[in-house]
């Protein structure tokens, strides 16, 4: 997903400019790249947005479809994120089915979204045991310049906010609805640079980075989700510090949100 | 094509969506929209949209696929899961698997892959809503997003469909001819030559009704490249 080959030169520059709080493109170690929300520009889907953090540029639709609920759960909707690398979003991006790379990110939004609640599954439900609604998040990446897991998180939240359940398609109301949403969770991603730790990091920056650390927080700022990645460690500090950070970093993706309801 | 109906898909020489018999959607392109491809291009033809990205010439991979006199095209035709109504299952299908083969042929001949052994030029096209015409669409885009990464080509490659609705040819089919219609013709030409670089032809023409839709196809692609060189332009300047 990264920039594989970045030579050890910039990979000292990174470093030492991080040990100063500085970045190569002059932002600060906790500061997010300008985002940029636009919505409802697919009409074949119950909702879409493109969400563009700095140059990274994801597009989620959402399709919602009639099926049956698991057999533990006869009352509740069901939800699939998928994303798609495009093979245009980046050289190193392959065809062909899903690699691990791509799947843990696909899991890692879902948990986000999922485990807030954002979407009330029970108020899916059509007929008991029978008919529910299963709603199919996916996500395109149309540029690829770091940090697809707030973005994607951040497209998938503000498509579903957007989204409306096709009652008249499928015969179900007489009316379109608004997909009922009831919180907002946000994403903050965190990378080990040297001995440093920055947010929302680029794609030249993930190339040196040893590790990735994703903290969800839903707006009152209680945690929903998190997910440790790459071959590299945080200390015990790093992750409470990260933790906290997010909190406070979070502002400016939800006031993003907040601008397209 | 897909289903007869009793429809009446033209009327008094107007068309559902009130277009004449000749007259294409409309066409938005602009070039050089994604910042990782080394040239890019996003299409809107009618309420189609599409996004093209193009990577090389680079190393070929996988190797045994390489051409040692010269650089082989390798063009990806996929449709987003949410660009239809009933959601389409992500991946390359048998259609998407066709359209990118025949696709990736075209551009092999506009392209001076001489000039680059062993190479791949990679041209990925990403439908994001499809309302018929979406392989024309796509290769149109294409092509504006090799222009756009200045790979040298002899000529860019218009494409663009005619087909037949009650019994009347039409140019540039929608979503109800297409699903409707008596016959579909995607047709892509070097507008230099006057070369057809692809032809697919499926339903029921007569021969007059054929040379009539070759040459409204034609004249279809000819604006369209228009619309092409007008997109470059608006990135680069222009010949001054």
């Amino acid at each position: 997903m990264s920039n594989d080959h970045v030579s050890n030169l910039m990979k000292g520059h990174m470093e030492s400019l991080a040990a100063e709080g500085k970045r190569a493109d002059g932002r600060g170690i906790n500061e997010f790249r300008e985002v940029k929300i636009e919505t409802g520009m697919i009409n074949t889907a119950e909702g879409s947005a493109m969400v563009h953090l700095g140059k990274t540029k994801v597009l989620c639709g959402i399709k919602m479809l009639i099926g049956t609920p698991y057999g533990d759960s006869p009352r509740s909707g069901t939800m699939t994120t998928s994303t798609e690398l495009a093979p245009l979003a980046d050289q190193s991006f392959d065809p062909g089915p899903p690699r691990e790379q791509s799947i843990e990110l696909a899991r890692v939004v879902d948990r986000g979204i999922r485990e807030s609640r954002m979407i009330d599954f029970e108020a899916l439900c059509i007929e008991e045991g029978e008919r529910v609604w299963m709603v199919y998040i996916d996500l395109h990446i149309l540029d690829n310049d770091g940090n697809l897991f707030d973005c994607c998180t951040l497209a998938a939240a503000a498509a579903l906010s957007n989204a409306r359940i096709p009652n008249v398609q499928h015969g179900i109301a007489d009316e379109d609805v608004d997909l009922p949403v009831t919180c907002w969770p946000i994403s903050c991603t965190f990378g080990k640079l040297g001995d440093s730790v920055i947010l929302d990091a680029t794609s030249d920056e993930e190339g040196v980075m040893s590790a990735r650390f994703t903290v969800a927080h839903d707006e009152n700022g209680n945690l929903r989700a998190a997910q440790k990645g790459m071959n590299g460690a945080f200390t015990d500090a790093e992750i409470r510090e990260a933790v906290k950070t997010a909190r406070a970093s979070d502002n400016v993706l939800r006031e993003a949100l907040k601008g397209i309801q | 094509m897909a289903g007869q109906t009793d429809m009446e898909l033209i009327k008094n020489g107007v068309r559902l969506d009130g277009r004449k018999p000749d007259e294409l959607r409309e066409v938005k392109i602009v070039a050089g929209v994604l910042d990782n491809a080394d040239g890019s291009c996003y299409l809107e033809w009618g309420n189609n949209k599409i996004y093209a990205g193009v990577f090389g010439p680079m190393e070929c991979h996988p190797r045994h696929k390489q051409k040692a006199d010269r650089a082989i095209v390798q063009a990806r035709y996929t449709m987003a899961p949410f660009s239809v109504n009933d959601r389409k299952r992500p991946g390359l299908d048998r259609r998407s698997s066709e359209i990118s083969y025949i696709v990736s042929q075209a551009f092999e001949k506009v392209v001076m892959v001489e000039e680059f052994p062993k190479a791949s030029i990679r041209v990925d096209m990403q439908v994001v809503e499809a309302h018929a015409g979406t392989r024309c669409a796509a290769m149109t885009a294409a092509s504006v997003a090799l222009a756009d990464a200045g790979i040298p080509m002899r000529d860019m490659i218009p494409a663009c469909a005619s087909g037949k609705v009650n019994d009347i040819v039409v140019l540039d089919l929608n979503k109800e001819e297409d699903n409707y219609g008596q016959a579909d013709l995607p047709l892509a030409i070097i507008p230099s030559t006057g070369e057809v670089v692809l032809l697919q032809l499926d339903g029921h023409l007569t021969p007059d009704q054929f040379e009539e839709a070759m040459d409204l196809a034609t004249n279809g692609c000819m604006d369209l490249y228009e619309k092409m060189r007008a997109a470059l332009e608006n990135r680069y300047g222009g010949s001054k």
